[in-house]
């Protein structure tokens, strides 16, 4: 059973539909306990890091969360799900979860006829073999809603990159813990088979 | 960098695929989950419902329909047709829907689009504007107005100006339909498209016109808009999605292929 943690972060079933088309089972859930023992763990979510942290730390979900990675859950962050895992976010200048080292950026754009919110499909490289990604082709396009954007501090952190202006980490994993900037679950087959794979993942890099 | 987009367009009236030229004589033509699931396998970037239902049980049916297809698609999902309120927006939303369309309410009353932004997030509100070419005078000096209610009522208002706010007010994207092109399947009101285009920083969507590749690959260069929005072309089967953006693609229009 997969659990997703709910922390009044947008709307889930979108989530959940994605792992009912390929056959892993999910509850939505903002119960700690269930977080804590969890088999798997989607952290999804979109809106803004302030509001979000202030949910996470009220329900206990946030502790509940970082108690399953130590523990070795395998957990899949998705959107502003992987931003919170960095330490901190330029968004409400906020302290985040701080899972693993570096900080969250908005994205700022010489070029006038690029937009904010990055918003659409966009290709991705693959930098680092991951099996969360395995079956992903260099160049695959994902469907990406954001406006800021992730910098780990390490670079063996980073998992897949894509460009817009400049390069900028779209995936990134450390240990049990995976995490994607666009949506798996609005991206096609590729986002389905990404979404396989994880639920398959023993949480081993 | 970001693909083009190739958008197909469902018009359901009572729970059934339906499409009109210029706004009337609308026909059913199938269904529409069906037709959903069939673009979306073929490549589809995103798909948009536009709910044109007369009935007073309308936003049920509607409801159903969205849940029905956000279950087996899993591409953007856009819907529109009548949303009025952030109730309506969010009983959409928590149907499946991605993004919200607001037009004739928000004309009527522009706050709904800062109260949507509010609620849904700003990249989630599509502002759709129905629009016909008029002489220009000094109330509509670009030269195109924009109408509501399905295409019937004229309502005095600067096509240029209400973009520019509507993207003030914190709309994510716009649709940019040509009224006059509706159905007719002769091509895009380019000049329109591009005049918007560079008034604003988000995104805009062209509609209204398509009826051969051409038409989008004009669209999306000249035209400069973001993505093409399609229905008659594919509804009737005489092109694939597949095979515009195959034609897209070939022409050098960044495209995503692979699926």
């Amino acid at each position: 059973m997969i659990v997703i943690v709910d922390y009044d972060a947008g709307n889930l079933m979108s989530v959940k539909r994605a792992c009912a088309e390929v056959g892993a089972s999910a509850e939505i859930s903002n119960d700690p306990a269930r977080i804590r023992d969890a088999e798997r763990i989607i952290f999804p979510g979109v809106g803004a890091a302030g509001s979000a942290m202030r949910s996470l730390s009220r329900d206990g979900t946030g502790e509940a969360l970082l108690d399953a990675y130590r523990a070795g859950t395998p957990i899949l962050g998705i959107c502003l799900g992987l931003q919170i895992s960095l330490d901190c976010s330029e968004e409400n200048d906020t302290r985040t979860l701080g899972m693993v080292a570096g900080e969250v950026r908005r994205f700022r754009l010489d070029d006038p006829t690029l937009k904010v919110p990055h918003m659409g499909w966009n290709a991705v490289r693959v930098v680092r073999p991951h099996p969360v990604f395995d079956g992903i082709e260099d160049g695959d396009e994902f469907y990406f809603v954001h406006a800021y954007y992730p910098v780990p501090a390490n670079r063996e952190d980073v998992v897949a990159e894509s460009t817009y202006e400049g390069s900028f980490c779209s995936a990134l994993g450390r240990g049990n813990f995976v995490a994607t900037q666009f949506h798996p679950e609005k991206s096609g087959r590729v986002g389905l088979r990404l979404l396989t794979c994880f639920a398959k993942w023993d949480g081993h890099a | 960098m970001l693909s083009k987009r190739v958008i197909a367009c469902l018009d359901v009236r009572d729970g059934h695929l339906a499409k009109s030229v210029k706004f009337v004589n609308t026909k059913n033509i199938g269904d529409p989950i069906a037709k959903a699931r069939e673009y979306y396998l073929d490549g589809l970037d995103e798909l948009v419902f536009y709910d044109i239902t007369a009935s007073s049980d309308r936003r049920k049916i509607l409801l159903d329909v969205v849940e029905a297809v956000a279950e087996q698609v899993f591409i953007p999902l856009s819907v529109g047709g009548g949303v009025a309120s952030v109730a309506d927006a969010t009983d959409l939303r928590l149907a499946g829907a991605e993004k919200i369309n607001v037009n004739s309410a928000a004309v009527r009353r522009p706050q709904l689009i800062a109260e949507c932004a509010e609620a849904i997030g700003d990249q989630n509100v599509v502002l759709a504007m129905d629009i016909r070419r008029v002489p220009p005078t000094p109330e509509i000096p670009c030269g195109y107005e924009i109408v509501i209610d399905g295409g019937r009522r004229p309502m005095g208002v600067d096509a240029l100006a209400w973009a520019r706010e509507g993207e003030r007010l914190g709309a994510g994207e716009l649709v940019v339909n040509a009224i006059d092109a509706d159905g007719t399947r002769e091509g895009f009101e380019l000049k329109l498209t591009r005049l918007l285009s560079e008034a604003v920083r988000i995104p805009v969507v062209a509609s209204g016109g398509a009826g051969e590749p051409s038409h989008l690959y004009d669209v999306l260069t000249q035209g400069k808009a973001d993505a093409a929005l399609v229905a008659s072309m594919v509804h009737y089967g005489d092109y694939t999605v597949s095979g515009l953006k195959r034609y897209l693609h070939d022409r050098g229009v960044k495209t995503r292929m692979s699926w």
